[in-house]
């Protein structure tokens, strides 16, 4: 284990290119999924204000 | 052979319901594909011979890479069709592949740095590779902050389709800058017409990593154009059913 987490030298490259990357990829998720609960919650409270105009 | 697909992919509502019966389809197998890559790229693939564990930048480096090349052209081919055909979906499309592609950009940017350092002595070097790949995160936020500065969405859909489509001269730039100059970069090992370079034992876990990130670039892709789909079509009646409200 602690060979592994040594990577043969390389631990202060590898493993914050690995940080980097999956950190990216969660963001996207979050950013992609809070974007289209917010629209969702637009389009809901537009078409409420629809109905209390007709 | 009948154009209707093609019409029906102009369709708010209907690609709003593809998109989200897609979506699982993707992100799934895009969760499963990268966990796999990420095993095989850190554990089951050999040290390299001559960079040791070093080398295992390179399962998240080149995936990174492809998705900052794969997601402007596709943001590039959208805004064409948009511009073309004048497709709101395919302009909805563009927009929503710039912040993604923006993001791995950046990975790579900084994937690319970590590797650098210690095989070749430098964090950054004005390098074709390099600079090219740095001009293409400045296509990306100027895309970004063109759209953000523009209020009238068809407007800036039109003026951002022209950066987008312009800007892609620099994909083949990328790609081929490490052939064309000399370059501290290494030249491709995989995305090349003959073999790939790379041993099958090192090569697998990196082919279902850039598989797991195209997927994953669906995925997200998808999720976003529903997000762009219901704020573009504000007035329409079809949101109601797809809300269920």
């Amino acid at each position: 284990m602690r060979e592994f987490l040594d990577m043969g030298g390389y631990a202060a490259f590898v493993w914050p290119s690995y940080a980097v990357t999956l950190a990216a990829i969660a963001l996207n998720i979050y950013w992609a999924r809070r974007l289209l609960a917010q629209a969702r919650a637009a389009a809901r409270r537009r078409l409420a204000a629809q109905d209390q105009r007709a | 052979m009948t154009w209707t697909w093609f019409h029906r992919l102009g369709s708010p509502p209907y690609v709003y319901g593809l998109a989200r019966r897609l979506t699982p389809w993707l992100g799934w197998p895009a969760a499963l594909l990268i966990l796999g890559g990420l095993w095989g790229g850190l554990a089951l693939a050999p040290p390299d011979y001559q960079q040791g564990d070093g080398f295992r930048i390179i399962y998240v480096h080149a995936p990174s890479a492809w998705m900052s090349l794969m997601v402007y052209t596709t943001m590039a081919i959208a805004a064409g069709v948009g511009l073309i055909w004048r497709i709101k979906v395919a302009h909805a499309v563009a927009a929503s592949c710039a912040p993604i592609g923006a993001s791995f950009t950046f990975a790579a940017l900084v994937t690319g740095a970590l590797w650098g350092q210690p095989m070749w002595g430098t964090y950054w070097q004005w390098d074709p590779r390099l600079t090219s790949e740095l001009i293409l995160l400045f296509l990306y936020l100027g895309y970004m902050g063109l759209r953000a500065g523009i209020e009238d969405t068809q407007r800036a859909d039109r003026a951002s389709a022209v950066l987008a489509v312009v800007g892609v001269i620099n994909v083949p730039i990328i790609h081929y800058s490490v052939t064309w100059w000399n370059s501290l970069h290494q030249a491709p090992s995989v995305m090349r017409l003959a073999k790939p370079t790379l041993p099958a034992s090192m090569l697998v876990p990196l082919l279902v990593m850039l598989l797991g990130f195209t997927l994953l670039f669906g995925a997200l892709l998808l999720v976003r154009l529903r997000a762009e789909i219901l704020t573009r079509e504000r007035a329409s009646s079809w949101i109601r059913e797809a809300l269920g409200a």
